[in-house]
């Protein structure tokens, strides 16, 4: 994707957007005993075998290594679901489904992780990436729309991967078009009869005093 | 063990319901990490540097030096393998979001120095963080000074400035606020004017996804009534 090269503005690393993802609560099975654990982020279990209890993903994955527990893949991965989305997505060219705001990452760290939990794990995984597919090219397509009278834009239930992805290109082609299109910014170095022409840079614009 | 100002059973931000919930009652079945998540994000995401969340940062570390101890324990009295791993996990989270949330400052602190010692931003940084700057700007001082600024003619001496003859000081890197941010609504906060001249507003809905120029934004994230991703 274009203007990952600059650090400036990829605020987050695809690791960092992970991180988050890993935070979103997931239905697990136990197979072992154990006693609640009180931690700084909640208080989990206690879990007995076979009855199932809600942990953040990063403990269910790190249970599912160690081979203690099953992950109940979630409601909105399951085939059925997925094909609707993926319908919904088609047909709405400017709209973007609900889903979870986590859901490229989550969706990632099972087929990963817990593959042998997922019921159809082929049809889902193809299912999710052509749903990516069709979301992303919408925001290609929207990126189209951007104009010099752009101030905001609207991209609900964008998620966290997609905004990342974005980011970079969607806030240089905003920006520039702000900077090219407000008059105050331009005229002004010609009321003060400068003859310094506005140079395009990059950097934090600043009106250069006429010495 | 764990204790904090409130920790719930985990709570993420799609549990924000819509509606007119005030702050406090976020706040309270949100979880320290949670909000420090939060902070971190915001840091992240904002060009200029955001207040120092100081009440926050000590709960943090109040927690993270209980649970270094309550694993000290559990590794004396034979407790589990699985179960030290898992806490050791807990902490080392949390343990990230909190350097990840410093570190993000010094770094903009290392970059806009002279900008915020100059304006009332500084009163947003920590005590550490103000030390911090004061010695940074001093080394950076006397290190341009000796390698450049002596070289230099008379006029073209300042660090602030680029000739004697400039109005303000032109040489101070500042945060460009003009930049456009992601920004997420947790709850409605309705009609809202983007510009001074008004000719823009945004009806801004609850948990809806927009990018927005920084600059317009900047109270609501202030007041934490949107967050930006």
């Amino acid at each position: 994707m274009a203007g990952q090269s600059n650090p400036d503005l990829s605020v987050f690393s695809a690791p960092e957007v992970e991180f988050l993802a890993e935070d979103e609560m997931v239905e697990i099975v136990p197979n072992i005993r154990m006693e609640a654990l009180n931690m700084i982020c909640g208080d989990y279990g206690p879990f007995f075998p076979q009855i199932a209890s809600k942990v953040p993903l990063w403990l269910a994955v790190a249970l599912k290594k160690r081979g203690k527990c099953t992950i109940r893949t979630p409601e909105w991965m399951s085939v059925e679901r997925l094909t609707q989305v993926l319908e919904a997505e088609r047909e709405s060219p400017r709209e973007f489904q609900p889903l979870p705001f986590h859901y490229v990452e989550i969706s990632r760290l099972l087929f990963d992780h817990a593959h042998d939990d997922i019921p159809d794990l082929y049809m889902a995984r193809s299912l999710i990436e052509d749903i990516r597919d069709v979301r992303f090219h919408k925001v290609e397509t929207g990126l189209e729309t951007i104009s010099g009278r752009t101030h905001a834009v609207k991209l609900k239930n964008l998620s966290a991967m997609e905004v990342n992805i974005v980011r970079p290109f969607m806030v240089r082609a905003l920006q520039a078009f702000y900077k090219h299109d407000s008059p105050h910014l331009i005229q002004q170095p010609r009321a003060m009869g400068s003859r310094q022409p506005q140079v395009v840079d990059r950097g934090p614009r600043r009106d250069l005093r006429p010495r | 063990m764990a204790s904090g100002s409130g920790s719930g059973s985990g709570s993420g931000s799609e549990r924000w319901s819509e509606g007119l919930e005030t702050e406090a009652a976020m706040a309270m079945e949100t979880t320290d990490v949670e909000l420090l998540k939060r902070a971190w994000r915001n840091e992240k995401a904002a060009p200029e540097i955001l207040q120092f969340e100081a009440a926050l940062v000590l709960r943090a570390r109040e927690q993270i030096q209980l649970l270094e101890e309550t694993l000290e324990e559990f590794t004396e009295n034979g407790v589990d393998d699985l179960v030290v791993s898992l806490y050791q996990m807990d902490l080392d989270r949390t343990l990230f979001l909190l350097r990840s949330y410093l570190r993000i400052r010094l770094q903009k602190i290392e970059k806009y120095m002279i900008h915020i010692s100059k304006t009332n931003l500084w009163n947003r940084l920590s005590e550490q963080e103000q030390r911090f700057a004061k010695r940074c700007t001093d080394i950076m001082e006397k290190h341009l000074e000796q390698s450049v600024l002596s070289r230099l003619p008379y006029g073209y001496q300042s660090i602030l400035k680029q000739s004697i003859s400039s109005e303000e000081d032109d040489m101070v890197p500042e945060p460009q606020l003009d930049t456009f941010v992601f920004c997420k609504t947790k709850s409605a906060v309705g009609a809202f004017q983007l510009d001074d001249t008004g000719d823009e507003i945004v009806d801004l809905v609850a948990d809806d996804l927009y990018v927005l120029r920084y600059k317009s934004i900047k109270g609501l994230v202030e007041g934490g009534r949107i967050d930006l991703v």
